[in-house]
């Protein structure tokens, strides 16, 4: 008999700095409101100097612990999705491990799928648990995301992290379905050390995005026969405003069902993180017997759907860590372009 | 290679914070020791420290060693985590100009330096202001 496997516990974390669109726009001659206006978006999370994808992974995991009563001893594999793992050769999840106490009876590996590797980390993470071969998974999202500069990208290209531990009991959200949708187009890539990656421009758009998401949505609702009217929330892929709205219009989705997990307008497009984050913001929000359907998509291209069903359990624990809405809407601080680009190591120090 | 190896020991300290109270007077001891010098006990049990604290007092930093002169100014606090017991860490995401003792803060995992820039990437814990 299948297993009953879902969220245990959750936990999101994003940066505190913002760069604006105008920010941006002023150094490259661009027009902000137009960039405003196409891509939906106002401002981006930025990571100081400080932090990486393995520092917002350790925070992301740390809250999702605070909100279960597990020890992390039993969790059984921690799979990381970065396209940003700060090292070329050597695990981010092995130190995430070691910083909430799990090792050394653990399974660890990194992920990379463009924006999709968060979402393949909870796929893999889950299906583990539901083989009955680990207890707990612990699958993260987290990346501070590279656009070169004066692109199209560096507009969006943000950092944060999310993180979901997967298990059998104490469910805070079951698993009800899953479909995965991929193809081998090349609309978005990074060669092997090159510092920004590079995008076939309107390629990623039809043929890319939208097919592999609406395709993604539309299988696994065929096969866990629902329909739109059957969710409370929806949540895709996030890589400006526009295009999860049009995904959802598409679908038959209202604008009201998207827009608790659609952080985009002021956190920008946190690839890995970019999905896994909206859920986190609709599992704050959600209340028992929501039901959501989250619709990753990376780039290379491919899409993994879930659909999930909100336990009595959600409302005890939304509380017990921050909120992906507060780390989104509180404390902020603004950077200007010389000081992001610091940040940011895009300043060349030549001694 | 020998700052890997050394940080590498410290992990149950750097990572999570692990801390050793002498099961006899109590006293709480970061890193650990193996002598107690209160009361000699040879005897701890590990204890997780708290991931929030008040800053006790700090200093701003504006010239730093070569790790770290992309960061200045910074601060660096003493931040009592336990009630007599209090711990030295770096205050990070915040004017240093808006520090003030007995602020709240929480700590939070991060890099602190790397062996250059093909090297190791050490991280830990600093302090960050609960709110600015």
């Amino acid at each position: 008999m299948s297993r009953t496997v879902g969220i245990i516990g959750y936990g999101a974390y994003i940066p505190r700095n913002r760069i604006k669109v105008e920010e941006i726009a002023k150094i490259w001659g661009a027009d902000a409101p137009s960039y405003k206006k196409g891509l939906m978006l106002r401002e981006k999370s930025v990571p100081s100097p400080d932090q990486d994808t393995i520092t917002m992974a350790v925070e992301a995991a740390k809250n999702a612990l605070k909100r279960c009563t597990i020890n992390p001893e039993e969790i059984g594999a921690i799979y990381v999705g970065s396209e940003s793992h700060p090292y070329a050769v050597k695990p981010s999840g092995t130190v995430v491990a070691e910083a909430i106490g799990a090792t050394p009876s653990i399974h660890c590996a990194d992920f990379e799928f463009a924006c999709k590797a968060g979402s393949e980390a909870m796929f893999v993470a889950h299906g583990l648990v539901k083989a009955g071969l680990i207890k707990y998974g612990l699958g993260i999202g987290a990346d501070t995301s590279q656009g070169a500069p004066g692109d199209a990208l560096e507009y969006s290209a943000s950092a944060g992290a999310a993180a979901f531990i997967f298990g059998e009991n104490d469910l805070l959200a079951e698993i009800e379905e899953t479909y995965s949708f991929m193809t081998d187009t090349p609309d978005f890539w990074r060669r092997e050390h090159q510092f920004y990656p590079q995008h076939a421009g309107r390629f990623t758009g039809e043929t890319a995005y939208f097919k592999h998401s609406l395709s993604a949505a539309m299988g696994i609702m065929e096969k866990s026969g629902t329909k739109p009217d059957d969710f409370d929330f929806a949540v895709f892929h996030q890589p400006n405003g526009k295009f999860p709205l049009r995904v959802g219009k598409t679908l038959g989705f209202p604008k009201e069902k998207i827009e608790t997990g659609w952080l985009v307008p002021t956190l920008g497009n946190t690839y890995s993180g970019a999905s896994p984050l909206g859920l986190t913001a609709v599992l704050d929000a959600a209340k028992p017997g929501n039901r959501i359907l989250m619709v990753s998509y990376g780039s290379g291209a491919g899409s993994d759907a879930f659909i999930f069903k909100c336990t009595d359990k959600l409302i005890e624990v939304q509380n017990n860590a921050k909120l992906t809405r507060d780390y989104l809407d509180k404390n902020q601080k603004y950077l200007d372009y010389g000081t992001y680009s610091k940040y940011r190591k895009k300043i060349i120090k030549n001694a | 290679m020998g700052i890997t190896a050394r940080n590498w020991r410290e992990y149950p300290q750097r990572y999570r914070l692990e801390a050793a109270k002498c099961s006899q007077c109590g006293k709480v001891f970061f890193p650990p020791r193996l002598i107690c010098n209160q009361c000699k006990s040879r005897k701890f049990e590990t204890i997780k420290l708290p991931g929030e604290g008040t800053v006790k007092t700090f200093t701003v930093i504006r010239v730093a060693p070569t790790n770290f002169i992309d960061e200045v100014p910074y601060a660096i606090g003493i931040i009592e985590l336990l009630e007599g017991f209090s711990t030295m860490m770096q205050i990070a995401d915040c004017d240093p100009e808006k520090i003030s003792i007995g602020m709240k803060v929480k700590l939070e995992f991060r890099k602190i330096q790397s062996d250059g820039e093909a090297g190791v990437i050490m991280y830990g814990y600093k302090a960050v202001p609960v709110s600015e």
